[in-house]
């Protein structure tokens, strides 16, 4: 009885432990700057749009009076097209984008990893099967078939967006996750597990899994990226009937209303080409930091 | 020791989807090209049963604009035949029917009428604008190609030194800034702010009243034109050729065959254009064909930044007119130019390196 107490660690061990992965990578991180600028750059772009929000008011009425004005203390990055305050809009429209990436790595992180394990485990024709359905979504023109599939769907919210992004991501962490869960197969842990009959749900979500930590979290950060890239490039072209502001549609005025060909206008096209590409550059940034991390083979170089 | 490698093969076999598919699948080049037909099949299922069984399904929405559009004088029926000849769809057969006529219909390269002319065949609009989309992802993807695998290579020979340190940290930043940005980015500066490029001149694939040929005048305005998406082509893609040159470069120094070349006593330009470039290029090659397939299915944001008449123009515009069998066939037309592209990758990949061929299959 005693020794299952024992076996399961409390809540503060947990949490001890938690913390010692944590300083641990920290201070792995710590010795690549680029990875460090990475994490930093994404927490503040995640506090900026997560946090800030609850303490600057939102201001969206027109003042034509001051169109495109320059930069000064009043408006930090100048004024758009109908006289609000640019720096504002930067505040408010992170948080779609970031939601829509966040979420669509998370729906092809989920089918990678439960279509890869089934693939695995199974074997066989589903395995087949499976396979082939993954390279038929690599080699899809990802970018013309979400513009098609928004022309046609027309995704009216943020969460359709995601699952559609979704859909067309998962292919390259599902062969990671096969090819890893058929190597781990033979480790002496699994078959150490597979004679106490742990179960295979056990055996995948508690053994296997974390063992391949790694590959998800990069494959997470990479899906950002890849989402990021293609929700505002059809947010850009027009294609998601979505109101308020973010920094896609931004981007889609600038183009639209002109506000490309006014010479003063450099800061309201400037601010959102910024936060868009300083958002990919951290996640690029983190994770090639990771992959170096993960994989001390190619450390040092 | 023995017995578990011998148990571990075991399974391998036995987890194989070669094995289910025979002897058929093992060849390398049957392999691609089954992927291949796989994928257009799917893609072209796809967007049949997307435009067909959609609720409120571009068909029925057709039928009843032209319903609204002749004021009640035509009958549903008529409408609905006059819908189905658009879409290349017989509309009164079973949906199953459909798919087979469509398919049919695809094989004959009979892909409908646009929405707009009844006259204008998807296939004639495609191969108007084809070719400049393929033209300029083409020449840019070269450039950087060629650029990036020299600098690359330069970079790993030169290691930690000043340019090693720019090339891979430039290649990784303008690598990771999405290609649109840096369309806009070009429109901004060079265009607007610094009036160094006359960016409305440069629209289109061609100045007007320009007859194709193989004239000087041509050619240069053709360049002109395209000079843009060309560069931005380039920017986009060169920092990804210097960093994977760079690290196949320093995996193939530390190589045995390059310190046996070396013991040999051949010379340092031999060694580094026969043993370590030929080595380290051979992966890039396959990627640069993928690359040429994703870049034309991605060109069009850069197109239309641009205004450059290619494909991806073409979609957009098709879009917002809701031209749906233009659509349809684009979407197609860019999925098999992807699927080529990858199976000549896999093709050349097999022929570059004969390891692959006799281990069955370039996966990866």
């Amino acid at each position: 009885m005693t020794a299952v107490a024992i076996a399961r660690p409390t809540i503060g061990e947990r949490l001890a432990h938690l913390w010692a992965t944590t300083a641990d990578f920290l201070r792995l991180l710590s010795r690549r700057p680029i990875g460090l600028l990475g994490l930093i750059g994404i927490l503040f772009f995640l506090f900026l749009a997560f946090v800030a929000p609850m303490f600057v008011p939102l201001q969206n009425t027109p003042d034509i009076g001051a169109i495109y004005v320059s930069p000064s203390w009043d408006h930090p990055l100048g004024t758009d097209f109908q006289g609000r305050d640019v720096l504002n809009q930067i505040v408010y429209g992170g948080r779609d984008i970031l939601l829509v990436a966040v979420l669509a790595a998370l729906f092809s992180t989920l089918i990678a990893i439960t279509f890869g394990s089934i693939a695995a485990t199974l074997g066989g024709k589903v395995d087949t099967a499976i396979l082939a359905v993954t390279d038929v979504v690599l080699t899809l023109p990802q970018l013309i078939v979400l513009i098609v599939v928004a022309a046609i769907v027309r995704p009216q919210t943020f969460v359709v967006l995601a699952v559609i992004l979704a859909l067309l991501q998962w292919a390259s962490l599902l062969r990671q996750i096969r090819s890893q869960i058929l190597s781990l197969k033979e480790r002496d842990y699994v078959e150490a597990a597979r004679s106490l009959d742990l179960g295979l749900f056990h055996i995948i979500f508690r053994e296997m899994l974390p063992n391949m930590r790694s590959y998800i979290v990069i494959h997470f950060i990479q899906a950002m990226t890849a989402a990021m890239y293609a929700q505002v490039g059809i947010i850009f072209l027009g294609l998601v009937p979505v109101s308020g502001t973010n920094w896609g549609i931004m981007l889609y005025f600038a183009q639209n209303q002109g506000a490309l060909f006014f010479r003063n206008s450099i800061w309201y096209i400037l601010s959102p080409i910024l936060a868009i590409a300083l958002v990919q550059l951290s996640l690029v940034f983190l994770a090639s930091a990771l992959e170096d991390i993960f994989n001390p083979r190619l450390r040092g170089r | 020791m023995t017995t578990a490698v011998a148990a571990k093969s075991q399974v391998r076999t036995a987890m194989n989807p070669r094995r289910y598919l025979g002897d058929a699948w093992r060849h390398p080049v049957a392999r691609a090209v089954i992927k291949a037909v796989l994928t257009i099949w799917v893609t072209t299922t796809l967007t049949f049963f997307l435009i067909r069984l959609m609720p409120g399904s571009p068909v029925e929405l057709k039928i009843d604009e032209l319903i609204t559009a002749s004021g009640g004088a035509l009958s549903y029926e008529e409408a609905a035949a006059l819908a189905s000849n658009l879409f290349a769809i017989d509309l009164s057969a079973p949906v199953h029917e459909q798919y087979l006529s469509f398919v049919w219909n695809l094989l004959h390269l009979d892909l409908g009428t646009s929405f707009l002319s009844q006259s204008t065949s998807v296939i004639s609009v495609i191969l108007a604008v084809l070719p400049w989309t393929l033209f300029s992802v083409g020449v840019g993807l070269l450039l950087s190609f060629t650029a990036g695998i020299s600098l690359g290579l330069l970079a790993a020979y030169r290691r930690n030194s000043l340019l090693d340190h720019l090339a891979s940290t430039g290649g990784s930043i303008i690598s990771s800034i999405p290609n649109y940005l840096l369309a806009l980015l070009i429109v901004l500066f060079f265009g607007i702010q610094l009036r160094l490029l006359p960016i409305t001149q440069m629209r289109g694939s061609m100045s007007p009243g320009m007859h194709p040929g193989f004239t000087l005048d041509f050619i240069g305005d053709v360049l002109f034109h395209a000079a843009l998406p060309i560069s931005v082509y380039f920017l986009a893609t060169i920092g990804h050729w210097v960093l994977s040159m760079r690290s196949a470069t320093l995996a193939a120094l530390e190589e045995d065959y390059v310190t046996a070349a070396r013991a040999r006593g051949l010379s340092d330009g031999r060694i580094r254009n026969a043993y370590v470039g030929r080595n380290a290029v051979l992966p890039l090659v396959t990627q640069f064909a993928i690359n040429i397939g994703f870049i034309v299915g991605g060109a069009a944001i850069i197109e239309s930044i641009f205004v450059y008449q290619g494909i991806g123009l073409r979609l957009l515009s098709a879009v917002t007119q809701r031209d749906y069998p233009v659509m349809q066939g684009i979407l197609l037309m860019t999925t098999i130019s992807v699927v080529v592209a990858t199976l000549a990758a896999d093709l050349l990949y097999s022929k570059l390196d004969p390891r692959i061929g006799r281990a069955g299959g370039a996966s990866g």
